[in-house]
């Protein structure tokens, strides 16, 4: 039968196994070892180098990201307290220039009146000093008058 | 009549016929070393040239064959664990690699263009020999990852939830290579077959689906074989507690 020549022959067949199947796991062993040395150890260590490269960057990445907001952070409160400072300095150079506008005003006020006072004064007795000078002169004068009238008589 | 005639052109199919060689007084099927020697030195050529200028930034060739490392890692790593599978990816690499590059190859290639004065050419893995001498790689290396893991504490390993278990764990030692090279060897041996008889009743467009299932069973094929035995060696050096 057709069918049986296909499985049971003595000489070939489809379950024909000889030293076919040793030879063929020595090949396989042997092109495991090729195949390791052409194609997995060396796409292997390319691969992982440079899976080593991107994970290393991305942790220094991440480290610079963590110093940058800790800078920023520093820097924040910088800024603030720079900022409280600047408001004590300007608040307090306002008070200041408050305090020496006052002075100078009142400095100012006091010469003022002073001189005002002064000129008062002067004023008065350079008055009550020619109302003396000028009773003088009338009294010389209404003298002059009544001698002039005695002698003509 | 008709199956009469079917029977008849099967055996135009040349099933079951070898090209012997014969050395000393061992006999080798040589239809299979002569295809998987081709099949496999335009594998390594293909390697070589991938591999010749590695640089950081991949290109071309380097960039499939990263790939293809990547996804082979990713099989062993999934199925072995982080612990070892370092220590067997070659070798499941390996195993898809060749039972893929064998079961495309067979598909895709016009071997039967190429008389040979017995039998013909084809996939290799479609002869029973090296589909046991795989599946027999594959029981010998997790029997050695066990016990070069675990030492004799593998042996726990049959006794493992219960003593129960013992007798259908040692049977499980042959189905699992017997599984393995039949269902490989009956996959791609049944799409050759499929293939044939259909070329050869009607020789137009209707074989091609069949083919393209048939490229389709081919690469599935090759993922289960690999998947397997990496599952097997992981199950072998897996830690109980």
């Amino acid at each position: 039968m057709l069918a049986f020549n296909f499985f049971g022959a003595t000489e070939g067949g489809l379950f024909d196994i000889n030293a076919t199947l040793p030879l063929m796991a020595i090949q396989v062993v042997a092109l495991t070892y090729i195949l390791n040395s052409l194609f997995f150890k060396p796409v292997g260590n390319v691969v992982e180098k440079r899976e080593k490269f991107v994970s290393n960057n991305i942790i220094e990445a991440k480290n610079k990201l963590s110093e940058v907001k800790k800078l920023e952070a520093d820097l924040l409160t910088q800024l603030q307290s720079a900022r409280t400072e600047a408001q004590r300095i300007v608040s307090e150079a306002e008070n200041e220039s408050d305090k020496l506008y006052k002075e100078a005003l009142e400095l100012a006020n006091n010469e003022a009146n002073a001189s005002k006072e002064k000129a008062r004064l002067e004023i008065e007795s350079q008055t009550s000093a020619a109302r003396d000078q000028l009773s003088k002169q009338a009294d010389d004068l209404s003298e002059l008058i009544v001698n002039r009238l005695i002698l003509e008589k | 009549m008709f199956f009469n005639s079917l029977l008849t052109n099967l055996a135009a199919l040349e099933v079951g016929q070898h090209l012997y060689w014969q050395i000393g007084n061992i006999r080798l099927h040589g239809q299979v070393f002569l295809t998987s020697w081709i099949l496999l030195g335009a594998l390594l050529v293909f390697i070589s040239l991938g591999t010749k200028k590695m640089e950081n930034d991949p290109k071309g060739l380097q960039n499939l064959l990263e790939f293809l490392w990547d996804y082979i890692r990713d099989l062993a790593r999934t199925q072995i664990g982080e612990k070892v599978y370092r220590d067997w990816m070659p070798f499941i690499g390996t195993l898809f690699l060749f039972v893929f590059v064998s079961n495309w190859g067979g598909a895709l290639i016009p071997w039967r263009l190429i008389k040979l004065p017995s039998g013909e050419l084809g996939a290799p893995t479609a002869d029973i020999n090296t589909t046991i001498a795989l599946a027999l790689l594959v029981s010998l290396s997790y029997f050695y990852a066990g016990l070069s893991n675990k030492g004799w504490r593998y042996f726990e390993y049959y006794v493992h939830p219960t003593p129960i278990m013992l007798p259908f764990k040692i049977l499980e030692d042959f189905t699992k290579p017997l599984s393995l090279s039949f269902r490989l060897f009956g996959n791609i041996l049944a799409d050759e077959l499929v293939v044939g008889v259909l070329v050869f009743l009607v020789p137009l467009i209707l074989p091609i689906p069949v083919m393209f299932l048939g490229l389709f069973t081919s690469a599935i094929q090759a993922l289960i074989f690999a998947t397997l035995a990496a599952y097997y060696i992981g199950e072998a050096v897996e830690e109980h507690h």
